[in-house]
């Protein structure tokens, strides 16, 4: 027993080094003694998150921790920094700590087979957050919770089909992708490509992989303005891209917003910033706010109540002129 | 002729002016360069801009790799030198001083080169193989670069910063001037003054010129921080050039694209030997060849596998031994005893 819990220890305070996070320390000390016994009524939720590689990431930080706190639930939280070893490493720890509900936004789709069966066996119920995995079995956790990708492409979509819906001419779209084969890349492009395929004059010119990151979106705008004359509408993947690709379109003499019409996802606060400032047209948010959802979800779960297996977050669209309104009271 | 064949920059040429043909044929207008807005503006004009990073990195890869080093930090220094400037910089009252934006280079730069010394003391003070030495900055230099940028990406919006990487100066990028200086600088220290001998002599065999007098360990160490300091304004350009830092993803395995670009430039990893005009060629041939993908519309999924078959072709062409094999007919004649990429012997 001893030596269980010095391994314990010694496994938290790895841990904690490699996540190099201050924030989880209480939790993490607290989690040998207060946990195993289990007697008292309030549920104990092992989350493991991704990283802090984003304002989005970390109002989605924010969000469930906040949340716990509200809904009365004991959050052990730990940040794998974006290594699947070390999220593997904090599920293990959650199992053994005999958590009531473990919770996580995996970094890859695959490769969680036996760390999810370790749970299962444990009988410890698994929810995914904002990302899935690629797992054919899918009795391994009880529900998905996060953002409908596909939808948010169509919505996108929709919004460019109504704008041009009295022209005729050729609308010419250039695409800024996310990381090749990343979900959201994959399904922000079927999506956005569904809606607009009804028409045959929204017309995709061009379409390369910025990375998700200002500098490859400028760089890739940058290659597209100087071997397509004539650019329409940008369609970029996140804001982080659509920024870097608005100082590419204003290098190139044109007025970002009006000359090419800007489209992105996400709504992190410089894309809301750009939005209300007329140089992005309109933004699908990709909310991290989840924290709430999943509360409700976990409770649900713990009581062994069925819960849908894929459940949306909640989200909306915006405008420049909700951007406006929108602005001040955003938590990221 | 088989004397232009012969020179050592005669294959990274032909490299280069293949790739620009290929656009040539597939992307109009690729070679136009036009005024616009009081400074040259085109796909060209792009490539050194956006090459001019990957330049720098490159240079002090060079004199690294010349004295059989390798530097694979140079990555996180790049995270770091930006995440700094940016942090420094949005905590200024006025982003627009121009001395504020001075002393956060000099404080992004200073970093840079304590960061080399530290290199530079890992490999020459203690002995470590300098791919191990390198490899611990390398990991952990991108953690202290989140950790300074709070894993946020720090927008900065500063016009005196944005000239760096973004701006104009004289109709030219401004990144490619300090990389012009950086370069002749570079050039004349090495090939004017002795600091080159000294430094192919420690990459021949450093202990052979440890007993004829030279310091090893005081070049290895100016390599090293030379290095660094590169990398360190190679950071601040890319940052500057979209005015924000993004500890996670700047200057993301530009070390590797830094080797390849010192490797296609005819300079052996064995050390010993160096060209800064091949690595310069090097370096523009991997921009080149990410814009050649971007204009001519290559889908983002053969990416990689186009860029792997073209720089296969290009290191192929680069090594003597497969020349001599296939060309080897024709050249037998002239070149009796082709060139040897051994390890010179710097004999006392």
């Amino acid at each position: 027993m001893l030596k269980r819990i010095s391994a314990l220890i010694l496994a938290g305070a790895t841990a904690l080094t490699m996540a190099g996070c201050s924030g989880g320390g209480d939790g993490d000390s607290s989690a040998s003694n207060g946990s195993s016994g289990g007697g008292d009524d309030k549920i104990v939720m092992g989350f493991s998150q991704v990283g802090a590689e984003s304002g989005w990431r970390t109002a989605n930080t924010k969000s469930v921790q906040e949340s716990a706190k509200e809904a009365g639930i004991d959050l052990k939280f730990s940040d794998a920094q974006q290594k699947q070893e070390n999220q593997i490493k904090a599920i293990r720890s959650y199992i053994q700590q005999k958590v009531d509900v473990i919770a996580f936004s995996p970094v890859v789709e695959s490769g969680w087979d036996t760390v999810l069966k370790e749970a299962q066996n444990a009988k410890i119920p698994v929810i995914l957050t904002d990302r899935a995995v690629d797992s054919k079995d899918t009795s391994l956790y009880k529900t998905f919770l996060g953002s409908d990708f596909v939808e948010e492409g169509k919505k996108a979509g929709q919004w460019l089909v109504d704008q041009y819906k009295d022209s005729k001419d050729t609308v010419n779209i250039v695409e800024l992708q996310g990381t090749t084969g990343s979900a959201p890349a994959n399904d922000r492009k079927a999506g956005f490509g569904e809606i607009i395929s009804a028409d045959p004059k929204f017309k995709v010119i061009a379409s390369q992989s910025g990375d998700f990151t200002r500098a490859k979106g400028k760089e890739v705008m940058e290659a597209f303005l100087k071997s397509n004359p004539k650019i329409d509408v940008l369609y970029a993947h996140n804001d982080d891209m659509g920024l870097g690709a608005i100082e590419a379109i204003e290098g190139a003499g044109k007025v970002p917003g009006k000359d090419i019409k800007i489209i992105t996802v996400d709504a992190v606060h410089d894309g809301m910033q750009a939005l209300a400032d007329g140089k992005i047209n309109y933004i699908v948010e990709c909310s991290p706010l989840l924290g709430p959802q999943l509360m409700d979800l976990a409770k649900k779960v713990v009581k062994g109540e069925q819960v849908p297996p894929r459940v949306v977050t909640e989200e909306t669209t915006f405008t420049q002129e909700q951007a406006k309104e929108a602005l001040p009271n955003r938590k990221y | 002729m088989t004397r232009f064949l012969r020179h050592r920059l005669f294959w990274p040429v032909a490299i280069l002016v293949a790739l620009l043909a290929l656009n040539l044929v597939f992307t109009d207008n690729f070679f136009r360069v036009q005024m616009k807005d009081g400074h040259l503006y085109g796909s060209l004009i792009d490539i050194v801009r956006f090459g001019a990073p990957l330049i720098l990195v490159s240079l002090g890869m060079t004199l690294v790799i010349a004295t059989s080093g390798i530097d694979l930090s140079v990555g996180s220094v790049v995270a770091i030198a930006g995440a700094l400037a940016c942090l420094q910089i949005s905590d200024l009252g006025d982003q627009n001083s121009i001395g504020g934006v001075l002393g956060a280079v000099g404080i992004a730069l200073a970093l840079s080169v304590v960061l080399g010394v530290w290199n530079g003391l890992l490999v020459a003070g203690i002995g470590i193989q300098p791919i191990i030495a390198t490899l611990i900055l390398m990991v952990a230099g991108r953690g202290l670069a989140q950790l300074i940028t709070d894993g946020q990406i720090t927008t900065v919006n500063s016009s005196p910063y944005k000239l760096i990487g973004g701006g104009y100066w004289l109709t030219l990028p401004f990144s490619i001037i300090i990389v012009a200086v950086v370069l002749a600088l570079t050039a004349f220290l090495t090939r004017r003054l002795a600091l080159g001998l000294l430094i192919e002599s420690v990459g021949g065999n450093a202990e052979a010129s440890r007993l004829s007098g030279i310091s090893a360990r005081g070049v290895l160490i100016t390599v090293y921080t030379f290095c660094a300091l590169c990398a360190g304004i190679a950071g601040l350009m890319i940052s500057s050039n979209v005015s924000s830092a993004d500890g996670n993803n700047a200057g993301l395995w530009i070390e590797l694209d830094a080797i390849l670009a010192v490797v296609i430039g005819g300079t052996s990893l064995a050390g010993g030997r160096f060209s800064l005009g091949g690595t310069v060629l090097g370096a523009l041939i991997i921009q080149t060849l990410t814009t050649t993908i971007y204009s001519i519309g290559v889908p983002p999924e053969t990416t990689l596998l186009f860029k792997a078959l073209v720089v296969t072709i290009v290191c192929l062409l680069q090594s003597p031994a497969f020349r001599e094999k296939v060309f080897h007919r024709r050249r037998r004649p002239q070149a009796p005893s082709p060139v040897t990429e051994e390890k010179v012997r710097v004999s006392a």
